[in-house]
């Protein structure tokens, strides 16, 4: 008999909910409140506008949200999707950009109404793709564009110099200053430090304590299981910099903190624990229901670890912890310029999926065991996602090593964001057969949600 | 002496060797992307080769690549994996793109495990990229320097400017020969010359272009004023076999723009402080690639004015099969030559060519180009 826990829902579910309504609310009204409405992508510097009000459409949400609409509404998916390939961008770019393009060339906001014009493109770049694409949206809304060039840090495994990590932050920190003149050259407004530091602050705390809330979730049984996580970290990815955000996950992290203690699970079975790789099908999250319906519980991923969580390394332990605030480190931000310092090095220090797009190997490796180790991982499953090839980085190496480690790990491919790239049935199977491969029974009839 | 370039692209692998036997103290070091500044590891007596595919169906890559990575990419990582570039020290790169950064991954993990690995910039438009970049190449220099356990002087890295310099402007006048009405050597010839430059000491090769120039270039005739002049754009482009396919009929390609060719040598070190700095300026100026080019797109007025100056009637864009940076570009391109009045061809490469498909759009873009003719 499979030992059952106790399961409650979030209490602060319905709020993150409403925070990132919310949020889309402020991009559709940004203009008629006199707002700046600006385009730009997720895993970038979003707290640099933080020092004009204003709200910010971050592409790669918004195009996985574009992908969900798939589950209800396949024809408007579909308008969307073949618009960017009428345009003529091919299928095997970004499914996330192509989802934005299509909606950006229907004139379709997917959240009702019309697309929200921009007043102009603001993104970071560190892979491929990023730069690149609000180069072709601001071609399209003929809006002025500017875009920092992020080179992250190695992985400390490569034991890069100083030298070069403060090249690194220099060479941020630069263009974080160029960045703010040219928004205020372009729209005519007055930059507010103080605001901008406090944006600084608020990105800082918000990845912080999500890191501490992926780490709570080292706990047996998880207080979270991923597709909860995946609809937690997504208020770090859109607005990581705003207040609401920042205080909702030290509620989020006392509540599941609160769970750890009263053992109060995610799922009610926990026979075995999985983690994944890459973004999932946003449209098809039932395969994390087929897994729970067999015990087993994933615990989390490197995308949704990394993308919202700030994570400091331990060069003795070897592993990444929660990474201190500046507040908790005694440093104290000032002026414009300890606020860019301060964002440029906690980007570069703390994040780790940049890394792993720009050198997979070992590190990511690296990043990997530590996750199955800490999380208590029986098994690894690794998206091989055609519609990110950011995040697709050193897959097939990290297949290679943890089968070499004995840690039993699944692949399938598909899509994050174009269903058409994504074959339920044959996942499944692989997923049936993986169960069998991992010695587990089901323990209850799966049944796709609706 | 094209017939030498020919012989080296063939025979590339024999060639390092022998250079290595010949300098039994040095190293070779193989390279991925053309914005490795490559005359660091020249200074320090070193000799770059640039690592490119075979061309031939191979199955060993798919345990570490993921099968959508481009197959430039993949067939780049099968030549460490079956051993072909056995002789070389060390691997180096400049950031490329994703996909041949996963090739420079694996590389290091399972075939040469010592590495160079250049921060290049992309956003090359930037003042802050050259501090950086300068910096960046500092520290390379000394990574450099603790590997061979010498000192790369001034001097050194003079002269290796030089030498590198000379070998530029020598491929600047084979391109420029190719302005003429009747070109004296064809795209293909043209290819393996520049493509075998990528593997050689650039001495050598300077003396053997020289001898090309002077000797069999002066007065020959390729092709005439009646063939259909054509240009190349896009991602790296060692496709002999199309280039053979494509001159075949009464067409000739004139210049390109990729990095195996016109990118990799357009513009030369200005010598103005320092040596390093000098170096930063070159490759931070040079002809971009795709994904470097932002937020200003340099590369329409550059390939527009090449297409001008060299008089290209038409364009065939040939991409490696899911090379994001170019496919990023293509709308833009492709729209671009079409509000210029000048046709396109948009082809994807994979490691083998399919000639017979390929040929008959070929066709139907010259057939497109002398519609004047036919109609």
């Amino acid at each position: 008999m499979e030992q059952k826990y106790k399961t409650a829902p979030l209490r602060c579910w319905n709020k993150a909910k409403d925070i990132r309504m919310n949020i889309y609310q402020e991009i559709a009204e940004a203009k008629e409140k006199g707002k700046l409405l600006i385009g730009g992508g997720a895993e970038s510097l979003i707290a640099i506008p933080s020092g004009f009000e204003h709200a910010m459409l971050v592409g790669e949400p918004y195009g996985a949200a574009i992908a969900y609409v798939y589950r209800e509404n396949p024809e408007l998916y579909m308008q969307i999707v073949e618009a960017a390939e009428h345009a003529g961008y091919p299928r095997d770019l970004c499914a996330y950009m192509r989802d934005y393009l299509g909606s950006l060339l229907l004139n379709k906001y997917i959240f009702g109404g019309p697309f929200p014009h921009l007043d102009f493109c603001l993104q970071a770049g560190f892979c491929d793709t990023h730069s690149k694409w609000y180069q072709i949206v601001s071609e399209i809304e003929k809006i002025p564009y500017f875009s920092l060039d992020l080179v992250p840090f190695d992985w400390e495994i490569a034991g890069e110099s100083e030298k070069t990590k403060q090249l690194k932050r220099d060479y941020i920190v630069s263009q974080i200053h160029e960045a703010i003149e040219w928004m205020e050259k372009t729209s005519g407004r007055t930059f507010d430090d103080e605001k901008f530091i406090q944006g600084v602050m608020n990105e800082c705390d918000s990845t912080s304590v999500w890191a501490k809330i992926c780490i709570a979730n080292r706990a047996i049984p998880a207080p979270l299981d991923e597709k909860t996580i995946l609809s937690l970290y997504v208020l770090a990815v859109i607005g990581r910099p705003r207040q609401d955000v920042a205080d909702f996950y030290k509620e989020c992290l006392a509540e599941v903190e609160e769970r750890v203690a009263n053992e109060i699970a995610a799922c009610p079975y926990e026979t075995a624990r999985i983690i994944t790789d890459s973004q999932p099908p946003w449209f098809a999250l039932d395969f994390f229901r087929l897994f729970e319906s067999y015990g087993v519980v994933s615990v989390g991923a490197h995308y949704s670890f990394a993308l919202s969580g700030g994570w400091e390394y331990d060069p003795v332990e070897k592993t990444w912890n929660a990474a201190r605030t500046p507040r908790e480190r005694g440093i104290e931000i000032k002026t414009r310029d300890d606020a860019a310092k301060v964002l440029a090095d906690w980007w570069l220090s703390t994040g780790t999926v940049c890394r792993g797009v720009r050198h997979s190997g070992a590190g990511k490796i690296q990043r990997i065991m530590d996750m199955v180790d800490k999380w208590h991982v029986d098994g690894v499953v690794l998206h091989l996602n055609r519609g990110c090839e950011g995040t697709s980085m050193g897959q097939m190496e990290i297949m290679q090593a943890l089968q070499k480690r004995g840690t039993p790990v699944m692949t399938f491919e598909g899509n994050h964001a174009d269903p058409r790239e994504y074959d339920e049935q044959r996942t499944f199977a692989r997923i049936q057969s993986f169960m069998e491969t991992m010695d587990l029974k089901q323990i209850y009839e799966f049944k796709k949600e609706k | 002496m094209i017939k030498d370039f020919v012989d080296i692209y063939q025979n590339r692998h024999a060639y390092a060797k022998e250079w290595k036997r010949k300098h039994p103290d040095s190293k070779v070091v193989g390279y991925m992307c053309s914005y490795l500044p490559e005359e660091l590891f020249y200074a320090a007596g070193l000799l770059p080769v640039r690592i490119l595919g075979s061309h031939e169906p191979q199955n060993v890559t798919e345990p570490y690549v993921f099968g959508m990575y481009c197959p430039f990419s993949r067939d780049v990582l099968a030549q460490g994996l079956q051993g072909r570039y056995d002789y070389i020290d060390a691997v180096a790169t400049a950031y490329p793109c994703m996909h041949l950064g996963q090739a420079f991954d694996s590389w290091t993990i399972h075939v040469t495990q010592k590495y160079f690995y250049v921060d290049m910039p992309n956003r090359v438009q930037t003042p802050y990229a050259f501090p950086f970049l300068a910096g960046r190449l500092e520290e390379t220099k000394r990574e450099i320097e603790e590997w061979i356990g010498k000192e790369i002087s001034a001097s050194d890295l003079k002269t290796a400017i030089e030498v590198y310099n000379e070998n530029r402007s020598l491929l600047r006048q084979i391109y420029e020969l190719r302005k003429a009405e009747d070109v004296p050597l064809t795209g293909t010839e043209c290819m393996h010359i520049t493509t075998a430059n990528l593997f050689m000491d650039k001495k050598d090769a300077n003396k053997l272009l020289k001898d090309t120039i002077e000797k069999e270039l002066s007065g020959r005739k390729a092709k005439t004023a009646d063939d259909s002049r054509l240009m190349i754009v896009g991602s790296e482009n060692d496709d002999i076999k199309f280039l053979e396919m494509v001159e075949r009929f009464s067409a000739v390609i004139v210049n390109d723009d990729h990095c195996t060719g016109s990118r990799y040598f357009w513009n030369n070190v200005e010598m103005e402080n320092g040596a390093i700095e000098s170096i930063a300026r070159r490759y931070l100026a040079r002809p971009v690639c795709p994904q470097r080019d932002y937020p200003e797109r340099l590369r329409l007025p550059h390939l527009l004015q090449m297409a001008k100056d060299w008089g290209a009637q038409g364009i065939i864009f040939l991409q490696q099969k899911f090379c994001d940076p170019h496919e990023l570009d293509k709308v833009a391109i492709l729209n671009f030559f079409k509000e210029q009045g000048i046709p396109t061809l948009y082809l994807e490469l994979d490691v083998t060519v399919p000639l017979g498909q390929f040929r008959i759009r070929v066709e139907a873009l010259l057939e497109q180009l002398r519609e004047d003719d036919i109609w």
